[in-house]
């Protein structure tokens, strides 16, 4: 019977031959995780129920990420609970602060998530990895606790919707842009429990970077996982970075989807997700003047190398407006480095925006600029809900790094060719 | 498969539930559910004094052992607390058949051992009060009152088991902590 992608992964992990969207499945998990807010509970259950070891340590990832370095005693007594699981039970894969990173960015980078993998994570957003092709899927901290025992969870096998987009990106367009314009043309129930396929020619060319975001986003349209097929893309990325073996699987020619979406995006130009919903979309060429208060570039959606080299092209040798605050959050250790040698942070610090550790912070409304009552942020994030940023009469549009960075400039929301 | 047929066996008859039904409509969310002002205990009797109360205040007062809940689409969409299959089971509802659940309630339910089916032909042709035989292994709804079988999915035998231990952690109890110990 032919099979889709994520079929295709899930089969790989039970003793079937074949699975039918529906069925319900044990399946062996190759990598599970929790964070500072989830991993507590998780660990909690985990002791309660007298389990004395992991099912692997090199398999078992704790990253305190969203309230550090710790914003205050409460995050810090739950990072603690991390530290001291980790250290009890060999956990390999804890990342104190200095060597941590938003999570989705991470595990990928470190090569600890790979392609024909299942992963489940205690965060929504743990679907980032479907870029590489691995059915990876938020789960709750009970699910987490019970893989961390046994190595396996349950699921319910989803149905699959592909989508494929035809024709060229204009120039700063991207991934961001393409999974925003998907949120808006189904809405954030249009893939509900269901599997999101990426292909086309678009995505056949699409970097690993903008994939990821992509992926990220596909809970917001309800998905249980977005994913990509592997490909040579995904091989120069893993290439050097994979600490397992991997497989590769790709969608059998005569898989069945439940629906199928084709656009053509050649016209497609900068989206941005208005309040108070991903699924609120508009072209940027179509919004009326929005002046701004603050500007987000960074998270597990927009805080790589990538959308860092994005942004500092539209503020290299330019400043940030008077009456804008603009953070700018590497994702990753290592993605600030890298900003560092290449320059970039000197282009930012230039501009006069303000660079911080790797942190969710913002994201989440967590902590490192938070919104007052009335205003108003651009973000490179993936959620705009009422209150996600700060106070509840605050607003938050979604947009790619270049429309970040030239809303920061000039302190509206602005299409990145306005900056001149 | 719908229709007046002939019931088949249900196993040894320990997933087998029979009761009233309760006949919500679409989106009933975790508030209606359980409503966050009683969610400073986990104690699952003291959220069951309160369950669906914001949805039908007679019903945490009139619900009898093995009643089972009926519901439209959705049902569980809002917050991801556990807290709302814990106080429908501790309300002593045997099991939920919904047209569709919302995906975390969806896990939440059978990680915290409630039965829960999908169908939406046997939602829309019960009434209030009938009377409904569930039977888990088959996935066969009976509504007795009116004499009409529907097909939902079966559930298999390890979710079966899960629900038998009283849930996910329970299970991983029985399966894999007990056996690495003997
Ligand atoms: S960056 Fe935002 S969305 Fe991503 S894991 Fe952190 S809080 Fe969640």
């Amino acid at each position: 019977m032919p099979m889709t992608l994520a079929e295709k992964i899930l089969a790989a992990h039970t003793d079937r031959g074949n699975v039918h969207p529906g069925e319900l499945l044990e399946v062996r998990v190759d990598f599970c995780f929790g964070n500072d807010i989830t991993a507590p509970i998780a660990i909690k259950a985990f002791r309660e129920s007298g389990a004395r070891k992991v099912f692997d340590p090199q398999r078992v990832a704790l990253i305190p990420d969203h309230f550090t370095p710790n914003k205050d005693i409460a995050s810090a007594m739950q990072v603690k609970i991390l530290r001291d699981f980790a250290r009890e039970f060999g956990i390999a894969h804890y990342f104190e602060v200095g060597r941590m990173g938003v999570e989705h960015a991470l595990l990928p980078e470190l090569g600890l998530v790979l392609p024909g993998d299942v992963v489940i994570g205690a965060d929504s957003h743990t679907c980032t990895y479907g870029a590489l092709g691995a059915f990876a899927t938020g789960v709750g901290s009970t699910d987490l606790a019970a893989a961390m025992i046994t190595g396996t969870t349950w699921f319910k096998v989803p149905a699959s919707m592909k989508f494929v987009y035809h024709g060229r990106l204009k120039p700063w367009v991207g991934g961001k842009d393409l999974i925003l314009y998907t949120i808006g043309q189904i809405g954030v129930d249009g893939a509900r429990y269901m599997a999101m396929e990426f292909t086309g020619p678009v995505i056949e060319n699409l970097p690993m970077s903008h994939r990821m975001t992509m992926a990220n986003m596909a809970i917001e349209a309800g998905a249980k996982v977005g994913l990509f097929a592997p490909d040579e893309i995904t091989r120069q990325y893993i290439e050097g970075r994979a600490q397992r073996p991997y497989t590769f699987y790709a969608s059998d020619a005569d898989a069945r989807y439940e629906t199928i979406h084709e656009w053509d995006v050649s016209t497609l130009d900068p989206m941005v997700a208005l309040p108070h919903l991903p699924e609120n979309v508009k072209p940027v060429t179509d919004l009326p003047e929005i002046p701004i208060d603050q500007v987000v570039i960074g998270s597990c959606t927009n805080g790589r190398l990538e959308d860092l080299r994005e942004a500092a092209a539209v503020l290299k040798g330019r400043k940030v407006h008077s009456s804008v605050r603009c953070l700018v959050i590497p994702a990753t250790q290592k993605i600030y480095r890298d900003a560092l040698d290449e320059g970039l942070l000197q282009i930012f610090l230039d501009a006069e925006a303000a660079v911080s550790t790797p942190t969710c912070g913002p994201c989440l409304g967590g902590h490192m600029g938070i919104l007052a009552a009335g205003e108003r942020a651009v973000a490179t994030t993936n959620r705009n809900f009422v209150g996600r940023m700060g106070h509840p009469e605050s607003e938050v549009y979604l947009s790619s790094p270049a429309v970040a960075a030239a809303s920061a400039v000039l302190g509206r929301i602005a299409h990145p060719d306005e900056v001149r | 498969m719908t229709g007046p047929t002939a019931r088949r066996p249900c196993g040894d008859g320990a997933n087998q539930f029979t009761g009233s039904i309760w006949i919500f409509g679409d989106d009933v969310d975790t508030d209606a559910i359980i409503p966050a002002r009683y969610l400073n205990t986990s104690d699952p009797q003291e959220l069951a004094k309160h369950c669906m109360e914001d949805a039908d205040p007679e019903f945490p007062g009139k619900v009898r052992p093995g009643d089972i809940l009926v519901a439209g689409k959705n049902f569980g969409c809002g917050s991801s607390r556990e807290h709302a299959p814990i106080a429908i089971k501790a309300a002593g509802v045997s099991c939920v058949i919904a047209v569709s659940f919302a995906r975390i309630f969806y896990r939440n339910a059978f990680n915290m051992g409630l039965p829960i089916l999908e169908c939406p032909e046997a939602v829309r042709e019960a009434g209030q009060g009938d009377t409904f035989s569930v039977c888990l292994e088959t996935g066969e709804i009976h509504n007795v009152t009116r004499g009409r079988s529907y097909q939902a999915a079966p559930v298999p035998p390890f979710m079966i088991e899960l629900l038998q231990s009283g849930g996910l952690m329970g299970y991983v109890k029985k399966r894999h902590l007990w056996e690495s110990r003997s």
